[in-house]
């Protein structure tokens, strides 16, 4: 697959340069928007696809490096592209050619300067990312991973006229720092003093750390990249953030930028650290797991789509360190089959998430479009406006539920059959707490799909709840090509895993030693041990849902009379019925409210049963913020009134500071 | 041999009676003619070296203290002032005889410090890390004690110069591209200081810079 000395690493880079040159060009041209949505965007999606093309070349061939001439002095800057960046580049790629299709329609009506600055920043925001994935050197990927935060901090404040987006992007920018510092100490505990030159990874994966230098890289990184991917004390500016940018960009941010921090923990706990421990995956077990169960919970008692959508982000964030966890502790133990079980499960997961996430924070920014309106207490009966979108969003609403044919449920099934496989490791208290996981795991999956139904239901089923949704209009043509193909591609990873599990073999094979395989053969069947144990066809499923789906209706057909008639719904001998009446988003989250009352903290107030002009107001918070972040900024700002007791605004005290520094150091150092 | 030792010593010694000069002195103009002088002492000095130890890079050194030290900063500094109009007397937080008081306790502490490291070094002016070192000092203490901007920022420039006698006295220089640059540095510093004094005096009415306090938020 050689092409005459082209080496995959160098169509990226092409790739990359190329991103950059069209967000430039998006900028020269603010003073023409319709060419910027025409043709910039599409032009950027076709790059995405070129880049695709590139990741999947680059699975099947050997790692190929590069330095560029760039960079400090004596400091140059190292790419590598490996299997498990080219996985990454595709995920990226192919996600992005989707959303940026889609941007392409929904900025058509924006200013043309904001515009300009926009393309700019979203372009840099995608060649950030891909950089990220091909570093092969700490300063490289350190640089490529300030420039993603930054360049997304600045698509956040789109609107950064609104005081409410000003702070989400601050909270956002501010704990992506935090974890840059963490990524950082941790680049540095694994160079471990080498010298200057031992900055590469390659050094890195050179360097034998002790078990205790390991775990701390391993626990700053962890801590670190999850905090860009919203691990539980850290996930607080998910939801600010993701309801604050524009719908393509939370599509980016929530389906894409997530990944890179899931790239990151894999790079570094499988590639860069020589050794791990196995404590290292309880832990990310546990704490995948508290993330999963709390972004679903709080998920379920949103009202507004895109923080629902968020939360549901950290649900699947808490899936994937799950499935790192359990990979970890599979490599410890020597059980590689294993290990590359749980960690197909989470590529592949990784991958479907971006496809439907992005579908759906897409289509809800269609919704917004159309209607004006985040709050879906105020939607309803969309599915009659909006059908292209109802129907698109349909697939990705039943893939992320986790439900077959889709591509949700190839992945939470194989990550269940990593979990019911795990008994007989060494460790016994491993072996007990893993069942308990596996219960945990399929209650986030099912309460997902309640999220879900709660989505849905209340956008595009019943009545609308506003008169103003009533002339809301259907997506237009580049919007619905975007979110034709990520509807496509989620039917598409779930009809065809034979062939996906494959692909990554080639990504497993590099972290743990060993592919999955597939125990049956050809590629109707997926049976990740043993055809005897488990198996899945998704073709034969689909194609036997098909057809009790036509029996019935035929059977139907035959013995109803088939004419059709509409008439008002059974009112219950209720005198009136208006939509108010429909159950609401807050009626629906009201279960999981009730359950789990411990970990909300609610506020509300109910009206006197006697009040003519009842007004109902409840609001479910984040304990966390209350317990943790709130005491951290009384702190902060104690220590820095502190601070200021030194400042008096008086030069002249300032520059005896200097005086006194420099005559105690002279005299005692 | 000799001689150019004995003439060295005694642009040192002129440089550090201009510094206590400096830090008696009332008036403005005449604070800034004294920075000239002690560019000119410094650039002699600089020339001196470079002549006895036949270094081609002090040469220039000497050269850009020359035209930069006596002519176009003291010059930038009266062009400020005639347009400032401010050529009143300087005020003192401290009064002249206590501050040269202390002047002449840094001078001994900066000997002091100066006899361990003079040790280490081999070049034939090494006894002058000790006038160096004070006049760095005093220059701070110039800044410290004087309550309009102008005398403050003289005060930085000397003791720039008080720096860059250090790096002549001890290592025969320092390489000519950081010399170049540091020169760059204190021609930007003293075009930006004369942009704030504009400032201060446009928001104050007056470049008394404890007007400035009332810039801090409680």
């Amino acid at each position: 697959m050689d092409i005459v000395g082209v080496l995959p690493l160098d169509v990226a880079g092409a790739v990359i340069v190329l991103w950059l040159a069209l967000g430039l060009l998006g900028l020269a041209l603010q003073h023409s928007p319709h060419l910027i949505t025409n043709v910039i965007f599409p032009l950027g999606a076709i790059v995405s696809l070129a880049l695709a093309a590139t990741g999947l070349w680059a699975l099947g061939v050997d790692a190929s490096y590069a330095i560029l001439p760039m960079g400090l002095p004596d400091l140059p800057f190292h790419l590598r592209l490996d299997p498990l960046s080219a996985f990454f580049l595709i995920l990226l790629s192919g996600a992005s050619f989707g959303v940026s299709l889609f941007s392409a329609g929904y900025f058509k009506s924006m200013q043309g300067n904001t515009l300009g600055l926009l393309c700019l920043e979203y372009h840099l925001f995608l060649a950030s990312m891909a950089l990220v994935l091909l570093a092969d050197d700490a300063y490289m990927f350190m640089v490529a991973w300030e420039t993603m935060a930054l360049s997304s901090y600045f698509l956040v404040t789109t609107d950064h006229h609104v005081p409410d987006i000003r702070k989400a992007g601050f909270l956002y920018l501010l704990i992506a720092h935090v974890g840059a510092i963490g990524i950082l100490l941790s680049f540095g505990v694994m160079q471990g003093g080498h010298g200057i030159g031992a900055y590469t990874f390659a050094a890195m994966r050179e360097a034998h750390l002790s078990a205790f230098w390991s775990s701390v890289a391993f626990l700053l990184a962890l801590f670190g990249f999850g905090a860009k991917a919203g691990l539980l004390p850290l996930h607080v500016w998910l939801p600010e953030a993701h309801p604050a940018a524009p719908s393509p960009v939370s599509a980016l941010m929530s389906g894409i930028m997530l990944k890179t921090a899931i790239y990151g923990i894999l790079r570094v706990t499988f590639d860069l650290l020589s050794v791990q421990q196995w404590w290292w995956g309880v832990l990310a077990l546990a704490l995948g797991l508290m993330t999963a169960i709390f972004g679903v919970m709080f998920a379920a008692v949103q009202g507004d789509m895109k923080r629902l959508l968020a939360y549901s982000s950290i649900e699947n964030i808490g899936l994937l360190l799950v499935g790192i966890g359990l990979t970890i502790i599979f490599h410890v133990y020597g059980k590689n089959a294993l290990a590359a079980l749980s960690l197909t499960a989470t590529l592949y997961h990784s991958l479907n998430h971006a496809f439907f996430k992005c579908l759906l924070f897409i289509g809800t920014g269609s919704i917004l479009h159309a209607t004006g309106e985040r709050n879906m207490g105020r939607m309803g009966g969309l599915i009659h406006h909006m059908p292209w979108v109802a129907v698109l969003m349909l697939v990705g609403v039943l893939s992320i539920s986790g439900l077959p044919p889709f591509n949700g449920f190839v992945s939470e099934w194989l990550l269940l059959q990593a979990f019911l496989l795990s008994p007989g490791l060494p460790n016994t208290y491993i072996n007990m707490l893993i069942p308990v996981a596996a219960a945990v795991i399929a209650l986030a999956a099912a309460l997902a799909a309640y999220v879900m139904v709660k989505f849905y239901g209340i956008i595009f089923l019943g009545q609308p709840r506003g008169e103003a949704r009533e002339h809301a209009h259907d997506a237009g043509i580049w919007e619905r090509i975007g979110l034709s193909w990520l509807a496509f591609g989620c039917v598409v990873l779930g009809l065809a895993p034979v062939y996906v599990v494959r692909q990554l073999d080639l990504v497993t094979h590099v972290l743990v030693g060993r592919g999955l395989g597939n125990a049956a053969a050809g590629w109707l069947f997926l049976a990740p041990v043993d055809i005897e144990r488990a198996s899945y066809s998704p073709v034969y499923f689909l194609l036997a849902v098909l057809g009790v789906m036509l029996v019935t209706a035929l059977v139907v057909h035959y013995f109803y009379h088939g004419r059709l008639r509409r008439g008002p719904a059974w009112d219950c001998g209720f005198p009136e019925q208006t939509s108010r009446m429909q159950d609401t988003a807050e009626g629906f989250g009201q279960p999981i409210r009730r359950i789990f009352e411990p970990f909300f903290r609610i506020e509300s107030e109910l009206p006197s049963a006697f009040d003519t002009h009842p007004r109902y107001h409840g609001r479910s918070d984040d304990r966390i913020w209350f317990a943790l972040y709130l005491p951290i900024k009384s702190i902060t700002e104690k220590l820095s009134s502190l601070a200021s007791l030194l400042q008096h605004g008086r030069i002249h005290l300032y520059l005896t500071y200097t005086f006194v520094t420099l005559v105690v150091l002279l005299a005692f150092v | 041999m000799t001689y150019t030792i004995q003439i060295i010593n005694m642009l040192a010694s002129m440089l550090l009676l201009i510094a206590f000069a400096m830090l008696s002195q009332r008036r403005i103009l005449s604070l800034i003619n004294l920075f000239a002088w002690q560019g000119l002492v410094l650039s002699l000095s600089t020339f001196v070296v470079a002549y006895s130890t036949d270094q081609h890079h002090l040469y220039y050194s000497a050269g850009l203290t020359l035209l930069l030290k006596v002519l176009v900063l003291p010059w930038l500094l009266h062009r400020l002032i005639r347009k400032l109009n401010v050529r009143w007397d300087v005020e003192t937080l401290i009064n002249i005889p206590t501050t040269m008081l202390v002047g002449i306790g840094l001078v001994i502490f900066a000997f002091n410090l100066a006899a361990p490291i003079s040790q280490l070094s081999e070049s034939i002016t090494r006894g002058l890390i000790g006038i160096a070192l004070a006049s760095v000092l005093l220059s701070l203490l110039m800044m410290l004690t004087r309550r309009k901007a102008v005398p403050q920022v003289v005060g930085f420039l000397a003791m720039e110069n008080g720096l860059f006698f250090a790096a002549t006295s001890a290592t025969h220089g320092m390489p000519l591209v950081v010399e170049l640059g540091i020169a760059l540095d204190v021609l930007v510093a003293t075009f930006i200081f004369g942009i704030f004094f504009f400032q201060i005096r446009e928001t104050f009415d007056s470049l008394d810079i404890s007007n400035m306090e009332k810039l801090k938020d409680d």
